[in-house]
């Protein structure tokens, strides 16, 4: 579009316009929306892509925690009538009357035994009192109190009836009170599961226990070798950065094989030190399905994640700094601990902030080298997702390792930009 | 650039510290690359151990062989799990480029708005933790299921793995976008070229490094991803990695060492392809002389 002004001679007072007589100011402004329009567009397909098959799917999993049909869609009638309940002593023959009719119904349309699970989530050892009550419930006659407790003696206590009506609404939090180790008790209040069954805390510490040493170690390892390839002359740390960027680009699995081959009792390191000497072959130690094995492995892994931001932000520190401070008088390593390493910060800060990210989610690795006590948090949540069929429980803790993620990843844009993310 | 080099005048405490540097990053990079090393002999291995053995060590022609190798091609689960692989990683790589370069594109315009968030959301698939992404689309094929069936499908698995692999191809090519001059589309558009034509004759051939470096970082993405296809394949979308994972767990045979050095070769080939490209893009923006 032609935007010169008419005349020269326009007066200041008069608007300018675009050679077809519209306002310039409007016509400028048409093309500037034109041109968003066309770079949305072209986002628009990715965009769309993720939010249907990665965020959304996401929303699904959060919502998981926190939704609970199951109890509230098959024993309604119950729940009713325990809402009148005041949770102290036993209920009334109405609620053990209506229970009786849910179970049946729900033996009818198979839903029994999802729900029998569900309550076995909370309390352990409800399954088979729903499921064996379910199968008896048919020939039962009034009054359902004294026959529901013949048939499992459950049924007179407290305890079973608080469960289920606590689990009645449709949105509850107890799988994020389970997630952080608590639970309700008979009296509805918040307290700390027995001592032998608090495990998801300190599994929330040993992972990011686990993830900080990883996160540090690769630091003290990268330092180096990332100041090595930023001094020498690009011929040869095109070299040597094919050393950090194989690793990068080789199979995680196979990676963590070598590790299994490298570390285990039989495996070669093993061998070398009893070749030299250094123990006898029935002191060989244990190196690998523990948490140091998963340390090992996953720092090798991670290590090629903190050189290339750091060899990216060495390689901008101009040698001058360095000239400058010694012609100041300063000796060579106090230069270097006072000018060169404070510069280098925005390329620890990068490197350590991804390498901790992706530290805290790793699963493949803590679960092929980790033995008992190297497993993370992916881990259970892998557990609960596949083996015990808790979903609400993998999703709260689920939940809550994305809440540390993405703060995580929030202060990483903020600080160093995802757009400066470097792929070798 | 410093020189690392050590003066001629160094005195004793200098050249201690010189070489102990030396020392220490020898290690390093000794540890990086030595767990991808050692597999490779060890897969010729004749007996079925992990270790080196004193024949194997003596270069005893008899203690190698390539029995793992014809145990890995005569069985015929794992030469379903390579061709599988392959159709998996093709599609999905096709897929992440497509979206992500034309992504790409509109991110690099300075008419973008909300470019950061934007930027952010497309990212993220690689940041956050993959058991969470696998078991939010494990959640999602479920809801749909009854329209599509998606889980224990190759479109499934197609699908997740597009996701995962499009931040890598956004990264490339918005990293060889910014060094992009606007002034040669407008030239081409002077010329009488439409858009579509500029972009094929004009833009894609000077961003090609870039897309072809992504559509490697998506490919192997996909040839190495284990979680998703744990959580919503079926045994007929085994693939390579999910065998290994099997392989390692139930019942570890030598058979995975020869399968962990062709897919070490494979690697190799890809960092070469990428190399190659990137010091062509670097000679071409004259930042490497020759």
């Amino acid at each position: 579009m032609d935007m010169a002004p008419k005349t020269l001679e326009t007066s200041r007072s008069e608007i300018l316009s675009t050679v077809d007589g519209q306002p310039l100011k409007k016509a400028l402004a048409r093309t500037e929306r034109t041109k968003r329009f066309k770079a949305i567009l072209l986002v628009a397909p990715l965009l769309t892509f993720i939010t249907v098959t990665f965020l959304y799917p996401i929303c699904l999993m959060l919502f998981r925690s926190v939704e609970n049909p199951l109890v509230a869609e098959n024993m309604p009638q119950t729940l009713e009538v325990l809402q009148k309940w005041d949770g102290k002593s036993l209920p009334s023959e109405l609620a053990f009357a209506a229970a009786a009719k849910d179970l049946a119904a729900a033996r009818k349309s198979k839903m029994i035994g999802r729900l029998a699970t569900r309550l076995n989530f909370e309390t352990s050892g409800l399954r088979s009192v729903i499921t064996g009550t379910a199968r008896k419930v048919k020939k039962m006659e009034a009054p359902f109190k004294e026959a529901m407790i013949q048939a499992r003696s459950q049924w007179g206590d407290v305890a079973t009836w608080s469960t289920i009506k606590r689990l009645g609404p449709t949105i509850i939090d107890v799988n994020y009170l389970a997630a952080v180790d608590r639970g309700y008790n008979v009296k509805g209040e918040i307290e700390l599961r027995d001592e032998d069954r608090r495990i998801y805390v300190s599994l929330f510490g040993r992972t990011l226990l686990m993830s900080l040493i990883v996160t540090v170690a690769s630091l003290f390892l990268g330092f180096p070798i990332a100041y090595l390839l930023a001094s020498l002359p690009l011929k040869y740390s095109n070299l040597l950065m094919i050393l950090v960027l194989l690793p990068f680009w080789t199979s995680l699995l196979v990676r963590t094989t070598s590790w299994i081959v490298l570390l285990q009792t039989q495996g070669v390191l093993n061998d070398v030190m009893v070749w030299l000497g250094l123990f006898e072959d029935e002191q060989r130690v244990q190196l690998i399905f523990n948490a140091q094995g998963t340390v090992i492995a996953m720092t090798q892994i991670l290590l090629p994640f903190m050189v290339l931001p750091l060899y990216s932000v060495m390689k901008t520190i101009h040698p001058s700094y360095m000239r400058a401070a010694e012609s100041l008088g300063a000796h060579r390593y106090t230069a270097y601990w006072r000018i060169y390493v404070p510069n280098t910060l925005p390329g620890i800060g990068a490197g350590s902030l991804l390498v901790f990210i992706l530290a805290i989610g790793y699963y493949i690795t803590p679960a092929l080298v980790g033995g008992q006590d190297g497993q993370m948090i992916s881990n259970l949540i892998a557990f609960h997702m596949q083996k015990s069929l808790n979903w609400g429980l993998a999703a709260a803790l689920g939940g809550i390792l994305l809440g540390g993620v993405v703060i995580l990843y929030w202060l990483y844009n903020s600080l160093v930009g995802v757009e400066r993310l470097k792929l070798g | 650039m410093s020189n690392i080099s050590l003066p001629k005048h160094a005195g004793l405490v200098e050249k201690c510290w010189h070489y102990a540097f030396v020392l220490i990053c020898s290690v390093v990079f000794l540890f990086l690359i030595a767990p991808i090393l050692v597999i490779i002999p060890l897969s010729f291995n004749a007996e079925p151990y992990f270790t080196f053995n004193e024949s194997m060590l003596a270069f005893d022609s008899n203690a190698y062989s390539t029995r793992w190798y014809e145990d890995f091609w005569s069985t015929e689960i794992w030469r379903q799990s390579i061709v599988n692989s392959f159709i998996i990683a093709f599609w999905s790589t096709l897929m992440a480029v497509t979206l992500g370069t034309l992504a790409a594109l509109g991110l690099s315009r300075s008419e973008m708005p909300c470019k950061g968030l934007v930027m952010g959301l497309l990212i993220s698939p690689m940041i956050v933790p993959l058991v969470i992404t696998a078991a939010g689309i494990f959640f999602f094929y479920a809801s749909v299921g009854d329209f599509i069936p998606l889980t224990g499908t190759y479109l499934g698995v197609i699908i997740a793995h597009t996701v995962l692999g499009t931040p890598f191809v956004v990264i490339t090519v918005t990293a060889t976008l910014s060094g992009f001059d606007n002034s040669l589309t407008r030239a081409g558009a002077m010329c009488g070229a439409d858009p579509t034509r500029v972009f094929f004759k004009v833009v894609l051939p000077l961003i090609l490094p870039g897309v072809i470096s992504g559509a490697l970082f998506a490919f192997v993405t996909s040839f190495d991803e284990v979680v998703v296809v744990l959580f919503i394949a079926s045994v007929e979308q085994q693939t390579i990695p999910r065998q290994m994972w099997a392989g390692i767990r139930e019942q570890i045979s030598p058979t995975i060492l020869a399968v962990a050095t062709i897919l070490v070769c494979i690697s190799i080939l890809l960092l070469t392809t990428v190399e190659l490209l990137r010091r062509r893009a670097e000679r071409l923006r004259g930042m490497l002389p020759g």
